[in-house]
């Protein structure tokens, strides 16, 4: 078991990598949705004793909704957008790489020297939820599409899922259901405001245009 | 008991999406409130018995954070179901930008309105910190769409920074929450809990660093929330975008929400004995709070804003009475329904004065004394509750807190806080005297309007507790401010 844990691990790090270096909107889509699926198994495969089902609930309810439901709703909000489908970062993709780099190792120092009480299901587990709580974060402040600070939540919030497995024997189920409710509900929010921005802007746009057609003499 | 108190509004949202009918809409989103404050009213009377391991429950500190929340959502349903009457239904332009916009649909207002209500009671009555942390993000959401109500691109932009920024602060609580755990499992993993009267019970065994990193992620997290600086970035653009009761409730209800879930962590370390560390960052925090928004406060050119810098500042007195412990403590449980009183009422007497001049702009309303007669005195009076002068309760509230700073001998706390009071009331007064008695700028009429009786009552009801409140506090509200002082690791006078 320890093995396969420490697989999903190394692809949800791997994954955050690319997202710093990627530079398509809908590649980083199917990234984390690609990053959604792997972290569903995670409960199935770090679960105490006698939580299967719990265990089995909270992955498959978590798979669908990162790995289906999110990826989804955002094709559709980027479907609707004229933009362009660069991300348009402020900070460039060697820049963001190298940075992460830097920060996987602080997570690497910080998770060996973080004295837990007992056990984690893998050592990977604290430094690989953490720099992918990092990595969320900076996809939020270091660029400029509302699209991809969605996408930046949705890291950031795979990366606390991580970070809840070391816990999973002391978590209440519900209280990770409702969690799981909650960013649901915020993703949804996210993207139909994100559809409102893109249509506002378009909106703008074009009246300001019919604007200067009607002051035209 | 308390589950009614959570679904009634929530049905009741429901239901309002379904109704065709304006008025009935209306009428049903006053009678919920009214109904929610009724039932609140019956648990301030008889308490209902909390079993010991249950989820909700409503112990002092709820009683009275639902007590101010409902009956502010009361006041504030009373206005609303005028002012919707007075929001033009087609294509309106707003005069301070020029931007050409439509209001989202009453059903969904209202709606979101009452799911707020639901959420902010499901906080209130959490005793499970996961809970509480669950209907914390819940209120953000349920407001998001409040605040989007004006659908023009700055409404938006506030929108998206909230939701953001708010979203992402409450993920780091969510981390506090983990820590919580940590630092309260046995050796083997298991045996943690959430459950705070749980954790005050055990704090001695509690392990101190865990619980110390999980107070400083609960604090930012949930300081973003209640808008401590200098997290606070999201709050006044979303005050001064949302609809004016929106801002009330916003101001008065859901900031004081974010602190209570602040509160029950500092509870927590004050048991394990770490209630100097717990207190010295709420107190810090508190100060750079109002240092800060008081600054901002001396420059304000827009009357919303203007008042959402002064909630930043109150929540920061909140916070830094919080800190200060001892009979601060019971302090800060007064100004907080001093404030939210107070700055509910004036966030509705805003929203008169800009129905009336159509700008939030203060340099262009003037003479308000005169055009709105009602709005216009309620306005002046409403300076001097808010800036903490007497007769108000305020003022009461402020004084406990820095008398007891100066009792425990921190006296350059107290001083950078007066100091901080002080320019924010220099601030304010300049504002606030021009609108109202300052002359009527060009082209603006200041004949005096008729007003509508359920666009000033609501407002002048507000600011008579806060009045009431610095004359005399009712026994039966002292009893609930002294227990909640005592079971928040503080003392009363």
């Amino acid at each position: 078991m320890g093995n396969a844990i420490d697989i999903l691990l190394v692809l949800l790090v791997l994954t955050d990598l690319v997202l710093l270096g990627s530079s398509r909107l809908r590649n980083a889509i199917r990234i984390v949705a690609l990053q959604g699926l792997a972290l569903g198994l995670l409960p199935l495969l770090a679960h105490g004793r006698g939580r299967l089902w719990p265990a089995i609930l909270l992955g498959a309810g978590s798979a669908v909704l990162k790995g289906f439901v999110f990826p989804a709703l955002l094709r559709r909000a980027l479907r609707e957008t004229r933009a362009s489908r660069e991300i348009e970062p402020f900070v460039g993709y060697i820049a963001s790489l190298l940075l992460g780099v830097g920060a996987l190792a602080l997570s690497f120092g910080f998770g060996a020297r973080l004295p837990l009480p007992w056990a984690a299901p893998s050592p990977w587990m604290v430094p690989a939820g953490l720099f992918s709580v990092w990595t969320g974060l900076f996809l939020i402040v270091a660029r400029r599409k509302a699209i991809t600070q969605v996408l930046g939540y949705v890291v950031m919030e795979n990366g606390i899922f991580a970070l809840g497995m070391v816990l999973v024997e002391a978590m209440p189920l519900l209280v990770e259901l409702g969690v799981l409710l909650d960013i649901f509900v915020a993703v949804f929010v996210m993207g139909i405001i994100v559809f409102h921005i893109n249509r506002e802007f378009d909106h703008i746009d074009s009246d300001q245009l019919e604007a200067l057609r009607e002051g035209a003499p | 008991m308390i589950w009614a108190l959570v679904f009634l509004p929530l049905a009741s949202a429901l239901a309002s999406v379904l109704i065709r009918s304006d008025r009935i809409r209306r009428a049903m989103l006053v009678a919920t409130a009214a109904a929610h404050s009724a039932l609140t009213g019956i648990c301030w009377i008889a308490p209902p018995a909390v079993a010991p391991g249950a989820w909700v429950g409503l112990d002092a500190a709820g009683r009275l954070f639902l007590g101010i929340s409902s009956l502010l959502f009361l006041a504030v349903s009373v206005y609303v179901a005028h002012s919707l009457g007075r929001e033009s239904r087609g294509r309106q332009t707003e005069e301070d930008t020029g931007a050409v916009f439509v209001n989202a649909p009453e059903a969904v207002f209202t709606a979101c309105l009452l799911m707020f209500l639901s959420t902010m009671t499901l906080v209130v009555a959490s005793r499970h910190l996961g809970l509480l942390w669950v209907a914390v993000e819940a209120t953000t959401l349920a407001t998001a769409p409040l605040i989007y109500f004006h659908r023009q691109p700055s409404s938006l932009e506030a929108t998206w920074k909230y939701l953001l920024v708010c979203s992402v602060g409450i993920a780091l609580a969510l981390l506090g929450n983990f820590l919580i755990v940590v630092a309260s499992a046995s050796a083997d993993g298991s045996g943690g809990t959430l459950l705070a009267p749980d954790l005050v019970a055990r704090a001695a065994q509690l392990r101190a660093p865990w619980l110390k990193a999980a107070f400083v992620f609960l604090l930012v997290g949930y300081g973003t929330k209640m808008g401590l600086v200098p997290m606070h970035t999201w709050l006044p653009d979303a005050h001064s975008e949302a609809p004016s009761p929106v801002s009330a409730l916003l101001s008065g209800a859901l900031l004081n929400c974010a602190f209570l879930g602040i509160l029950r962590a500092h509870s927590i370390c004050a048991a394990a004995g770490l209630g100097d560390f717990s207190g010295t960052l709420l107190a810090g925090f508190g100060l750079l709070s109002m240092g800060v928004a008081a600054a901002f406060l001396a420059n304000a050119t827009d009357y919303k804003r203007m008042l959402a810098y002064s909630s930043v500042e109150h929540m920061g007195v909140l916070a830094l009475g919080a800190g200060l412990g001892g009979v601060a403590l019971y302090g800060a449980m007064l100004h907080a329904v001093n404030h939210s009183a107070v700055k509910a009422g004036l966030f509705l007497l805003a929203g008169n004065f800009l129905a009336a001049y159509r700008t939030k702009s203060i340099a262009r309303v003037g003479g308000g004394a005169r055009r709105l007669p009602a709005s216009g005195l309620l306005w002046l009076l409403g300076l001097f509750a808010i800036t903490g002068a007497p007769p108000f309760g305020t003022f009461a509230s402020e004084f406990t807190i820095l008398k007891a700073a100066f009792a425990q001998g921190r006296t350059a706390v107290a001083v950078v806080a007066l100091a901080a009071l002080a320019i924010a009331f220099a601030g304010m007064s300049k504002a606030f005297l021009g609108m109202s008695l300052g002359r009527a700028p060009e082209g603006e009429t200041s004949a005096p309007e008729r007003e509508a009786a359920s666009a000033v009552w609501p407002a002048l009801a507000l600011l008579a507790v806060s009045l009431v409140l610095g004359l005399w506090i009712p026994h039966g509200l002292q009893a609930v401010l002294v227990q909640a002082a005592h079971l928040l690791g503080g003392g009363a006078p």
